[in-house]
């Protein structure tokens, strides 16, 4: 199996943030039908163990790409750049603001045990997470700037996690 | 040597054959076998013409084994040796069992999984399991005459690794040969999906006996692509039984009850939950053996208030799936109802109300899952030309590591498609540490005790370093059945361990064999025979195999490559001229290995192939 292909080249890819979504589909489906153990199960072992390593890397770059924080820190780990370096915190200080101010609606929300609140934030915080990835993609593909797309990663996990607080909160009153 | 003239060498894969292959659903209540005959998906019927097996063992003190619905005739007269709902027991431990108490068997709390003492000594939930396996692929053998090729068997798609694993096991008790585990909401998908041709978000709502699935699937050209799955393995109809069966203790005042009592009980409560799908009250009388009697009318309003809480059970379970696939309600197009228990007008009503729409029951709901694995199973049988549909599944449950401090570390996070792999790097935190135990654990809860133990083992011979200073990788890897195998190596000395995961909650290799020497105790089969006729057959399956490639690709090989291949080849068939089961199993292993490179270089081929023809759609 050739390791050395990049996620994006696997699929026919050009290797940029600004993703050709549906491309991205026909190329994983393509790839899964041909590669998938499903495909190889009345075949020999070692054809079943190749499927599954194949199907295995087939998922990880679908995913790695598919997914927008991911497909950052992948791009910037191509140019060699650790978008994960725990030692580097450095945030603007307007983000940090309208992280707390997110935090305390959250808050709010979970004591007002308010579905309509959430739902109100949920949009507002995917909007937001909209906005970053639109400004990491001209980082990254026309301005070339890796470390202002560094932080931009580092706000877009912000984002998750905050999104996935939500989520918490909704079983949690749900329950 | 009768069993080398079933089929000459390289016969089993000529592709106008047939290759037998049966879908199974072992389902909590009721199981299931299925085949596809003439390109249609049909369910085999016993000699009687039930379809139908219901899922009950009973065990004789003269070591006989009764299945289906003679067992279920005397659970009410010899409840403790008649084990039902054996599958909610699969891959748990006594604790796990909340309602332990309240059923008529005998619990050994054995590591692992729970046993049960029966007249025929102790059982596992594997050999329960097993002996209804045992029992549709016999009515299988029989009505499609001949040797099966293999199995598709369903399980709850919430099932976490241990309950997957059980379930393996019980299929290779029962000699089966796994062509795949099959989520069974997905497999009900495909039967639906491909009857209708339809194309979108579908959620399946699968109530059965014992265990609650929900997942959502994107099917697209062919692909069903499960986003997310969620459920709850341990709510079913038996749970809405035993809220009519406390209501007739209730409404009886009876005294604390027989094992036989508390069965009979429990048989009148389904009565009448079955009565009310149709009717609107159901009169239940009962006699105990002490003589106290009910005479009661249950009405439908009645029932649904008293189980209006396990309906809302399934509903969290549903929105967390939605959320994590991402959608809304009113992303759904379609939602299929699935299990028995979705024939309650409660149930139904409860869906429709949650999806705005009204859900989709045309199929058998009894019936849907063991059609679906046997459509699956005729692909992977290789009997359909391989460009059908595509199946991509998801696990269900985040698999992890516990950390410092009893917290849990999470690996691959749920409603992660499978096959995936992941690695995390760990450190030591001691200096001059030369061991580390790992800890596997499965669920969402923070800490480590609150999540399912899959395992734990050690990576020992670290070289002893200043705290910190190894670099110890751990690597899960999930196989296309779901099923986790974990590894670990130190990355500076390159020491190494591993397990596929099954210590704490699958069988061991010797309780597998201990089993099988029971289950032969009492069988005309013998052992030997039947481990040689498994061998081969695996090995007749893959010299055809082979050739078949070679003949496809050789030229991929240069001469001595080729020649080595062919050596394993004719290595092995020597081995089959002899009766040595194991000779034969290393020989297969050896032609594995042998043929691993020519294998890759195959799947690279088809690959490039594949991705060429992909880019010239896109853009010409």
């Amino acid at each position: 199996m050739d390791f050395t292909r990049t996620h994006f080249e696997l699929f026919g890819l050009p290797t940029a943030y600004a993703l050709d979504r549906d491309k991205l589909d026909a190329s994983y489906r393509e790839l899964q039908n041909t590669v998938h153990p499903d495909r190889f199960a009345a075949q020999s072992e070692a054809e079943q163990r190749v499927a599954m390593q194949w199907a295995t890397q087939a998922n990880e770059a679908y995913q790695t790409l598919k997914h927008p924080v991911d497909r950052g820190v992948y791009l910037l780990k191509l140019h060699g750049i650790d978008a994960l370096d725990a030692t580097d915190t450095r945030m603007a200080p307007a983000f940090l603001m309208q992280q707390m101010a997110w935090r305390e609606a959250i808050d709010e929300a979970r004591d007002a045990r308010s579905a309509e609140a959430l739902d109100m934030l949920m949009s507002e915080l995917r909007q937001a997470h909209k906005a970053i990835e639109a400004r990491l993609g001209v980082l990254l593909d026309a301005d070339k700037d890796y470390e202002g797309a560094r932080e931009a990663v580092r706000q877009l996990r912000f984002m998750d996690k905050l999104i996935a607080e939500v989520g918490d909160v909704y079983e949690e009153i749900e329950d | 040597m009768a069993l080398l003239q079933i089929s000459e060498p390289g016969m089993s894969t000529a592709p106008h054959q047939h290759r037998l292959a049966i879908g199974i659903d072992l389902g909590t209540t009721n199981s299931l076998v299925a085949t596809v005959r003439s390109g249609l998906a049909v369910v085999l019927d016993d000699m009687a013409g039930h379809s139908l097996l219901p899922s009950v063992v009973r065990y004789h003190a003269d070591g006989r084994v009764e299945v289906g619905y003679p067992a279920q005739a005397a659970q009410n007269a010899d409840p403790r040796n008649t084990i039902v709902s054996a599958k909610r027991f699969m891959g748990r431990g006594l604790s796990d069992i909340d309602d332990a108490s309240a059923l008529p068997y005998r619990f050994v709390d054995a590591p692992g999984m729970v046993q049960l003492s029966t007249a025929a000594g102790v059982k596992s939930p594997v050999e329960v399991s097993a002996a209804i396996l045992k029992t549709l692929r016999d009515r299988a053998e029989v009505a499609l005459g001949g040797e099966l090729v293999g199995v598709v068997i369903t399980v709850p798609a919430y099932f976490d690794d241990a309950q997957r694993q059980a379930t393996k096991d019980a299929a290779q008790l029962a000699g089966l040969n796994v062509l795949r585990l099959l989520n069974e909401p997905t497999a009900a998908a495909i039967a639906y999906g491909l009857d209708n041709a339809s194309e979108g978000i579908y959620a399946v709502y699968d109530l059965g006996g014992g265990t609650f699935d929900i997942s959502i699937l994107k099917l697209s050209k062919g692909v069903f692509e499960v986003l997310a799955t969620n459920g709850d393995s341990a709510l079913g109809g038996d749970d809405f039984d035993q809220r009519i069966f406390c209501w007739m203790v209730e409404q009886g005042r009876f005294q604390p009850l027989s094992p036989g009592d508390m069965r009979l009980l429990l048989t009148k409560a389904r009565d009448a939950k079955e009565a009310l799908t149709d009717h609107t009250e159901a009169r239940v009388t009962v006699m105990l053996s002490t003589g106290e009697m009910l005479d009661a009318t249950l009405t439908q309003a009645d029932f649904n208030a008293m189980t209006a809480g396990l309906v809302s059970k399934t509903l969290a379970p549903t929105r967390k799936a939605l959320r994590d696939a991402g959608l809304a309600v009113e992303d759904v197009k379609g939602v299929v109802m699935v299990g028995g228990s979705t024939r309650m007008p409660c149930v139904r009503q409860a869906v429709a109300d949650y999806f705005h729409q009204t859900p989709l029951t045309n199929l058998d709901p009894d019936k849907v899952v063991a059609l679906g694995a046997a459509m699956q199973a005729d692909i992977l049988a290789g009997n359909r030309a391989g460009d059908d549909w595509l199946l991509l599944d998801v696990i269900p449950l985040s698999l992890g590591l516990e950390t410092m401090g009893g917290l849990t570390e999470k690996v691959i996070p749920r409603n992660t498609t499978i096959p995936t792999a992941r690695a995390q790097d760990f450190t030591t935190f001691k200096d001059g540490q030369t061991a580390m135990s790992v800890h596997v654990l499965q669920g969402e809860r923070e800490l480590a005790v609150d999540c399912r133990s899959l395992a734990r083992f050690e990576l020992r011979g670290i070289p002893p370093m200043v705290a910190g200073a190894a670099r110890i990788r751990v690597t899960f890897q999930v196989d296309a059945d779901g099923l986790l195998s974990v590894s670990a190596r130190e990355q500076s000395t390159g020491v190494e361990a591993s397990v596929q995961v099954k210590p704490s909650y699958g069988l061991g290799d010797e309780e597998i064999t201990r089993m099988l020497k029971d289950a032969f105790t009492h069988a005309k089969d013998d052992m030997r025979a039947r481990a040689l006729n498994e061998q081969v057959v695996d090995a007749q399956g893959l010299i055809a195999a082979t050739r078949a490639a070679l003949a496809e690709d050789g030229e991929l090989l240069s001469a001595d490559e080729a020649a080595a291949v062919e050596a394993g080849i004719a290595a092995l068939e020597a081995l089959l001229a002899g009766s040595d089961h194991l000779a034969i199993k290393r020989g297969i292993e050896a032609l594995n290995a042998a043929t691993t490179e020519f294998a890759q270089r195959r799947m690279d081929r088809n690959v490039r192939r594949a991705m060429a023809g992909q880019k010239l759609e896109t853009f010409g």
